[in-house]
């Protein structure tokens, strides 16, 4: 977050997501702030239900109902999205803000070539012609690495292998030139073979378009190599945030440190893997406090009663009592 | 693709043998025709000369390869009641059930599939909850009923449409058709639209699901995300998606319309073939009972076909030979 008088690409401010049940509202979100630089990496991890992806597809306009956004707001290059209207949202997705969901093999239309999707999505954005468009989404279908793109372009997403759908994936979020893309998870779904390839591609496309990633995904290896900074979700709020080297090398947060625990290393390949004990708490159980307390082995007194605010500690923002200078810690940890 | 149309022709011939088989066991075994067919006083000589005439003492493998190549030529024999060639009865008949079928089945697929994706994309509005009621009455109601009740409506207390018959014919030679005039309209349009209700409210709320279905899904979603107008994601994604169950559907529903339209014939005073069926039945005519049924048989199979070639039409995954390294 270097100091500088433009606004960041992308800033998300007190970002409140909920759901009203017949039983309450959940808040699945719950006051998370970041922002991300332009031509960033910004790395999203957390476990399944720490609202990552809800974060992501809030950000594009496309929460599911009955989940809204209930607070907070959203600025894209210093202009609020969060409240636009709905047409003038839609000019905002995939020309400004691209999406690269998980599964490829269910992202494309089965009924369409990979070329008419390719010149559909450009010519809804852009004034060019068809042949123009056309000419386009072969040199797109090259760029992904897709070989003989001039034949590949008439074929159906279901002569295409996984791994060269999520090409076709990433060539359509990046179709006008997006500043940012959302990559919710994007090589889950693939062999892990696959999955080095579609990171890399990812990441040379976006640096080649200049666009900037929110890269949302539970695989620490992949954000480790490829994102500038990273975020730590934790039951819908943020645990740590700070530059990956930062994060990876020498996590504060505990929960953190714990996700860190748990990868294993080449390296010590006999040492057992560090668990973190019990599990993400759901929605409706959200403890008092900090919500990691119930997990966390440097729990004390503040914790179960105070929820901790991201703080600054060193180039990251953490939000844990550990780290808070304004008060003595009173109690034990350990 | 040509393989595919050449194994499915041969399906249908087989089909169409096994029907003519067992429309041709019905000479067998529904009564001697003779008795009906000729007056109380008639001699044994008369009687054994119409057999001859009739090929009746022929033995039967014979009888049935006369009967199914006279088939292949479009002779389905004399009816026993009126001693006029069948194909001739069928072919003054056909022009009027075809006609009513098709004016049904356009106004159920114009009608049925708008609705049913409105129904789709507006779940809650009032407007959806009262097309799904009122398709609740279409689903429930018998067929005859619902033509009495509009008898009863257009015809009785407000005198708007004639309530029986064919009107305003004009030969165009080989056929006659009632779709050229005002009075024909007004004469079709109750019939047909008796006949439609059922298959209207059988496709919206086809049409319904499948909208609800691919709307959920991913490639939607991800049309959502690529910022496609609202338009081309519910018209060209989601719709063209929902055609496959449609088309199906659809096929096996005109079909049914054919068959079905023998009550609203009977309802209408129709003059179609339905109705010729009808009196078949009550005067024991076995060939035009078995021709109508060799003809529903044959349509059937066409249909089916057509439908089998839609669905290459519609869906890629069909009409690739090699299939992609996919599930």
């Amino acid at each position: 977050m270097a100091a500088s008088t433009q606004p960041p690409l992308l800033e998300v401010k007190n970002l409140r997501i909920e759901f009203p049940t017949r039983r309450g509202t959940l808040v699945a979100v719950d006051d998370v702030s970041f922002d991300i630089a332009e031509g960033e990496v910004l790395g999203v991890v957390g476990e399944s239900g720490a609202g990552k992806s809800l974060t992501g597809a809030s950000i594009i306009g496309l929460l599911e109902p009955p989940g809204r956004i209930a607070g907070g707001e959203v600025y894209l290059a210093g202009r609020r999205i969060d409240n636009l209207p709905y047409e003038k949202m839609r000019q905002v997705r995939g020309r400004e803000i691209g999406m690269v969901f998980q599964d490829p093999l269910t992202s494309l239309n089965p009924l369409y070539s990979v070329g008419s999707q390719l010149v559909e999505t450009i010519r809804t954005h852009t004034d060019m012609s068809e042949s123009a468009a056309q000419q386009r989404a072969i040199d797109l279908l090259g760029e992904v690495g897709i070989p003989s793109p001039k034949i590949r372009i008439n074929q159906y997403p279901h002569q295409f292998s996984g791994g060269m759908r999520q090409r076709v994936v990433i060539a359509l979020a990046l179709c006008v030139n997006p500043k940012l893309i959302i990559a919710d998870e994007p090589t889950t779904a693939l062999d892990v073979s696959i999955q080095a390839q579609i990171i890399d591609l990812l990441k040379r496309l976006c640096r080649d378009h200049g666009a900037a990633v929110m890269l949302i995904t539970h695989d620490m290896g992949v954000i480790a190599e490829t994102a500038n900074r990273v975020a730590v979700m934790y039951a819908g709020r943020l645990a740590e945030i700070g530059p990956v080297g930062q994060v990876i090398k020498n996590a504060k947060h505990p929960y953190t440190h714990g996700l860190m625990g748990s990868i294993p290393k080449l390296a010590h390949a006999t040492e057992r893997l560090v668990q973190i004990e019990g599990t993400m708490p759901r929605l409706t159980e959200i403890p008092n406090g900090c919500a990691f307390n119930p997990r966390c082995p440097k729990v004390f007194a503040r914790c179960m009663v105070e929820r901790p605010d991201l703080t600054p500690v060193d180039s990251s923002q953490i939000s844990c009592w550990l780290y808070d200078k304004t008060m003595e810690r009173t109690g034990s940890h350990g | 693709m040509l393989a595919f149309i050449v194994q499915r022709l041969f399906q249908a011939i087989v089909v169409m043998f096994v029907v003519a088989l067992i429309s041709f066991t019905m000479f067998q075994f529904v009564g001697d025709p003779v008795n009906n067919m000729v007056g109380q006083e008639a001699t044994t000589e008369q009687r054994d000369a119409l057999r001859e005439r009739l090929g009746l003492n022929d033995t039967i493998p014979v009888q049935f390869a006369h009967y199914v190549m006279n088939a292949v030529q479009g002779e389905f024999g004399l009816s026993y009641r009126m001693g006029k060639p069948v194909q001739e009865l069928i072919a003054e008949r056909m022009p009027a059930t075809m006609e009513l079928v098709a004016v049904s089945a356009l106004m159920a697929l114009l009608i049925g599939v708008p609705m049913g994706v409105y129904t789709g994309l507006h779940r809650n509005s009032w407007l959806s909850r009262g097309f799904l009621t009122i398709s609740l009455v279409g689903i429930s109601l018998p067929t005859f009923v619902i033509g009495i009740l509009m008898i009863l409506a257009f015809g009785v207390w407000l005198g708007w449409l004639p309530t029986f018959g064919r009107g305003g014919v004009v030969d165009l030679g080989v056929w006659k058709t009632s779709l050229m005039t005002a009075q024909g309209w007004s004469h079709i349009i109750m019939p047909a639209t008796t006949l439609a209700l059922f298959q209207l409210t059988l496709i919206m709320r086809l049409v319904r699901a499948e909208m609800l279905e691919v709307l959920r899904t991913d490639y939607i979603k991800f049309a959502r995300a690529r910022g496609l107008r609202d338009r081309a994601i519910n018209y060209g994604h989601a719709l063209k998606n929902t055609l496959v169950p449609v088309i199906t559907i659809m096929g096996l529903q005109i079909g049914s319309l054919l068959a079905f339209s023998i009550i609203t014939e009977t309802v209408f005073a129709w003059p179609g073939m339905g109705l010729l069926f009808l009196q078949g039945i009550q005067f024991v005519d076995i060939p035009v009972m078995s021709s109508y049924l060799v003809l529903m048989a044959l349509f059937f199979v066409i249909i089916n076909l057509t439908v089998d070639l839609l669905y290459y039409a519609v869906d890629p995954r069909l009409r690739s030979e090699h299939v992609g390294a996919g599930h």
